[in-house]
């Protein structure tokens, strides 16, 4: 039997997801947080880019976020989706042409005024560590967020957009357009 | 940055030892470098701005749960996936994930994927002429038990060559995908194998920069877990961020 690592123990580093996930991670139903169509339910998609703007076809994203009142959603079922239970997770690898597509429900607003806001995930072969971000909803709240407000003139790569479906929003790893990356303390 | 089209591993590892070099206690290094351009694949995918600073804020101080409805426990064992035995040296791994304050990250998923034997995966993307092993996909499924512990039972995975540059061949790993009890714990790693000759040559693995921080990634051989007449065994275990719950905050305090 081993001791357990003591409190403080340095962090395990990571490395990168590589070329080779897709036969390990993505599963059916991965990126329908709800089914397609259903009551509700929105597009939250986008491109994932590289520093020359080209697509990046092995990137995998992933979201987690709270339900439409608000709520942190603590229910298991992500890898078997049931078509009723919404947990709040999911997963998307990107396609050819750089694409990831969610069918999910809008988040609302996890305190009054926040502004309610998709945490995002990236990894990639060539990423050698996972990228952390916001997609925030477009809304009024937005003015009154103390990151969006922190993040100067890039705040603009935290806002998905509209669209027809739902909401458009692309990942630029690198270039003019950098997404803004997040990193919190203790890492 | 001008990079020739392929590099030798003399000129790799000459990067590799400039950029030890610049290595400054100042900034330990203890995650990998995301510009680290002796990984070629690195040059137009990192960002070349600051991360911002962010403190979590309710939804990234949670994580998503998975129960016994998400994961099958056979799906730890990589080696009944198939009719037949895969061929290679059967191994278990086993080990805890822990958060930074040493608190077990408790019926948590734990993700882990590898190329066979021979150094072959699965995938179609993988084309060097290593067998392909029928008996054998390599990937597999642990929930974490309440100690926060997780044990797999499959092939120790060969070496494999990948064309970041001119005769560059990968140290034997398993991928591993965590979560902890927080969405700012995410994170994917790799598991090395201990006195593996192909460390030093290595861009994906140097790209930490600090040494003890890449011992870290290095499991140890354990003879405790080894079976007579069966497998061999090792451990490894994993160490997550910190949590920025307060303990009022978790409705399962680890007094």
């Amino acid at each position: 039997m081993s001791t357990l690592p003591t409190p403080g123990a340095a962090p395990t580093p990571g490395q990168t997801v590589g070329p080779f996930f897709h036969y390990a991670l993505p599963y059916e139903g991965d990126a329908e947080l709800v089914p397609a169509g259903s009551a509700g339910a929105i597009r939250l998609h986008g491109q994932v880019m590289d520093g020359a703007g080209v697509p990046v076809p092995d990137a995998l994203v992933e979201i987690w976020q709270a339900a439409p009142d608000g709520s942190v959603v603590q229910q298991a079922g992500s890898l078997h989706r049931d078509g009723w239970t919404f947990t709040g997770w999911g997963r998307c690898a990107t396609d050819r042409a750089g694409h990831y597509s969610f069918s999910t429900l809008l988040p609302g607003s996890t305190e009054p005024g926040a502004a309610p806001f998709f945490a995002v995930t990236v990894f990639a072969r060539g990423l050698l560590d996972r990228l952390l971000t916001r997609a925030y909803v477009p809304g009024d709240a937005l003015d009154a967020d103390p990151l969006l407000a922190s993040v100067g003139p890039r705040r603009d790569t935290l806002i998905a957009s509209p669209d027809p479906q739902g909401l458009l929003f692309d990942i630029h790893l690198q270039g003019p357009r950098e997404t803004v990356f997040l990193t919190f303390p203790g890492r | 940055m001008t990079v020739p089209i392929l590099s030798t591993q003399a000129d790799v590892s000459l990067e590799i030892a400039a950029i030890a070099d610049q290595h400054d206690a100042a900034s330990p290094g203890a995650q990998p470098r995301l510009d680290y351009t002796p990984y070629r694949s690195a040059i137009l995918r990192h960002p070349t701005k600051d991360l911002h600073h962010a403190d979590p804020e309710t939804i990234e101080r949670w994580a998503p749960c998975f129960g016994p409805q998400d994961v099958d426990p056979l799906e730890a064992d990589l080696t009944i996936q198939h009719s037949g035995e895969p061929i290679g040296e059967r191994i278990t791994v086993t080990g805890r994930v822990v958060d930074g304050d040493g608190r077990p990250v408790r019926r948590q998923l734990v993700e882990v994927w590898q190329a066979n034997a021979g150094g072959r995966y699965i995938h179609q993307r993988d084309q060097h002429p290593a067998p392909i092993d029928p008996n054998f996909t390599g990937a597999g499924r642990i929930l974490t038990g309440d100690d926060g512990s997780y044990t797999f039972q499959t092939i120790k995975p060969g070496p494999y060559p990948w064309k970041n540059h001119r005769n560059a061949w990968r140290p034997a790993h398993i991928h591993f995908s965590l979560f902890g009890t927080e969405f700012t714990q995410r994170m994917v790693t790799q598991m090395y194998f201990p006195g593996d000759p192909l460390f030093a040559l290595d861009p994906i693995y140097q790209s930490i920069t600090d040494a003890g921080a890449r011992d870290r990634l290095v499991a140890t051989y354990d003879h405790n877990l080894t079976v007579p007449e069966w497998s061999t065994g090792y451990r490894w275990d994993i160490v997550l961020s910190g949590s920025h719950r307060t303990l009022m905050d978790d409705e399962e305090p680890d007094a």
